[in-house]
């Protein structure tokens, strides 16, 4: 089975979010930079679906040059290849036909993703990049088997899940809990350094959206305190002064 | 022209995320100086749409074939592609649920449309610049997005808009088939599995969320008691879900679930960054902590420091009190 599994470069989940002062661009200096973790748990699912069954894992990051560590990091966690898209990902559908256009050419039978980045929050590029290649996608999926040509998932809806079959080839974007995410070890970390990354160039620049400014939420105006005594001062609070009761 | 409003529906009723759409959709159309039709899909009676009058839609499409009382993606693509080409639609309007990201993402490629998710308020039209402003950053940040295509879709945040009513409005309601077929229904669920009797987290007005703070799960009923005594659905933090006190589904923040309810009760729960990323959209927060120095107060509208054990019967107590 040949898997694809699509990662993001995103800031760190415990990262401070601030912008440049004209609000035109965030403020990358001194932010780590991460696998989606998202698309971790689709990373760490195709590994062990490549170890129960055989076959392959690749890895696709549509990013610039600064993205290859976590890429690095993807291949030491056990994926075999890495293809980097060389483009800055600034449109969900500029980056689904990256996708759709690489999944494509390689003839993978599996295509995971996470459910969504946790910086642009889009959740499109599972449901672009099955329109694209013309296969169904499963999204957001929180268990994945696949047995022969069928893959067996579980869909979570709202109140509940579903139990899908599918043929495969398949899109699904993975989303807890689908797997616990691997730390790289050691030998994970020295064969990565020599297994194959290749950088290839964009396929049309159809960007549909763009980005105009960023902004804060507006803070909250301050805390007011109860004492733990008068509890129950609280719900009164809530009913006749916030008025959500 | 038009705007072209989709509509989930579930047990017989139109969902509250759907009624804000309608509202929304309906702002838009008069915006652009047409009117907003809607599109059903799901379980639900034709009586139960024609009150979507009261949002501001003028005519309900219902397509009633039974297969899609479970969400398919191609066959709900098929349907709503077909009213939008029907409709002669510029703006399609779903909820940002799973099946509206589901959909609207499909449907985006196959009508070389521009797509907004998790968009919080009514665009800004100007002239030919269509602007919407959306949630980003997991709720960290909002960002102002301009959607070039001449077709737009835009899938509105859970309470993020209001629900306008205007009393005694009526839609009127066609019949709509889109003339499936069985090729379309290919990964329809072989089974659902329903959560039974609770009110759900992504719909809820008020929730009630539990932390480490609670020592363990033998206490988590104080969650259940207070979230049942206000009517409030439950919830978790992270580390809560790790340790399998609670299923996944309830786990709220960065990677989890985002929540924006009137009222968010954090109960133990110290406010690490992701799990404020999940709930900072919500209109009021309380939390309730027995360390003062707890990040969460920051972010607080109310706060109360002691034990969860001793706060939340007194909580109860007057919740019982209130006369409804």
């Amino acid at each position: 089975m040949k898997i694809l599994v699509c990662i993001s470069n995103v800031p760190d989940t415990t990262t401070k979010i601030t912008f440049s002062l004209d609000g035109k661009a965030f403020n990358t200096a001194g932010v780590q930079f991460v696998i989606n973790p998202y698309d971790e748990y689709a990373l760490t699912r195709a590994i062990e679906l490549k170890e129960a069954q055989g076959g392959s894992v690749t890895v696709l990051n549509v990013g610039e040059a600064d993205t290859e560590p976590n890429i690095r990091k993807a291949l030491a966690i056990g994926a075999d290849d890495a293809i980097r898209v060389n483009l800055k990902p600034t449109d969900a559908f500029l980056v689904s036909q990256q996708i759709a256009h690489y999944a494509q050419e390689g003839g993978y039978d599996l295509i995971l993703m996470g459910r969504e980045s946790i910086d642009y929050n889009g959740f499109q590029v599972h449901g672009m990049v099955g329109e694209l290649l013309g296969i169904p996608t499963i999204a957001p999926a929180i268990k994945l088997d696949v047995n022969g040509s069928t893959a067996t998932l579980e869909r979570e809806i709202e109140g509940g899940k579903e139990i899908i079959e599918a043929s495969l080839p398949l899109v699904v974007s993975a989303q807890q809990p689908m797997a616990e995410p691997r730390i790289p070890n050691m030998r994970g970390i020295m064969t990565a350094r020599t297994k194959p990354l290749k950088v290839v160039e964009p396929v049309g620049q159809d960007a549909k959206t763009s980005v105009q400014n960023y902004e804060l939420p507006p803070a909250k105006s301050g805390v007011k305190m109860i004492d733990a005594e008068n509890a129950g001062d609280l719900i009164k609070l809530l009913r006749n002064e916030a008025k959500v009761l | 022209m038009s705007v072209l409003v989709v509509i989930e529906c579930a047990n017989g009723e139109v969902k509250k995320s759907s009624l804000e759409a309608a509202s929304y959709g309906s702002k838009v159309a008069a915006a652009l100086g047409t009117s907003a039709t809607a599109v059903a899909i799901g379980d639900v009676q034709a009586n139960a749409l024609a009150s979507l009058g009261e949002q501001g839609i003028t005519k309900v499409l219902l397509d009633n074939d039974s297969r899609l009382h479970d969400f398919v993606a191609a066959a709900y693509v098929k349907v709503i592609s077909k009213a939008a080409e029907s409709e002669n639609s510029s703006v399609i309007v779903l909820s940002n649920s799973n099946i509206g990201a589901a959909i609207g993402s499909r449907l985006a490629v196959k009508l070389g449309a521009s797509l907004a998710t998790n968009v919080v308020a009514l665009p800004q039209i100007n002239g030919s610049s269509f602007t919407v402003r959306r949630g980003v950053f997991s709720g960290k940040a909002l960002s102002d997005v301009e959607l070039s295509s001449d077709k737009k879709i835009i899938a509105v945040k859970k309470n993020a808009v209001d629900i306008e009513t205007t009393a005694g409005g009526t839609a009127t309601v066609e019949n709509f088939s889109a003339d499936l077929a069985d090729a379309d229904f290919a990964t329809a669920p072989k089974e659902t599995i329903r959560q039974s009797g609770d009110i759900l987290l992504t719909e809820a007005d008020l929730v009630v969320s539990g932390g480490r703070g609670l020592k363990g799960p033998e206490n988590w009923h104080l969650i259940e008691d207070l979230a049942k005594t206000l009517g409030a659905a439950t919830a978790c933090s992270k580390p809560v879900a790790d340790v399998g006190w609670r299923p996944h589904h309830e786990h709220v923040g960065q990677t989890g679930i985002t929540v924006s309810p009137n009222l968010y009760i954090a109960v133990g729960i110290s406010g690490a960054i992701q799990h404020l990323a999940g709930v900072n959209s919500s209109k009021v927060i309380v939390v309730i902590n027995k360390d003062p120095e707890a990040p969460f107060f920051k972010a607080a509208d109310y706060g109360i420091v002691g034990d969860a054990t001793e706060i939340v019967p007194k909580l109860i107590e007057a919740a019982k009190a209130l006369d409804k």
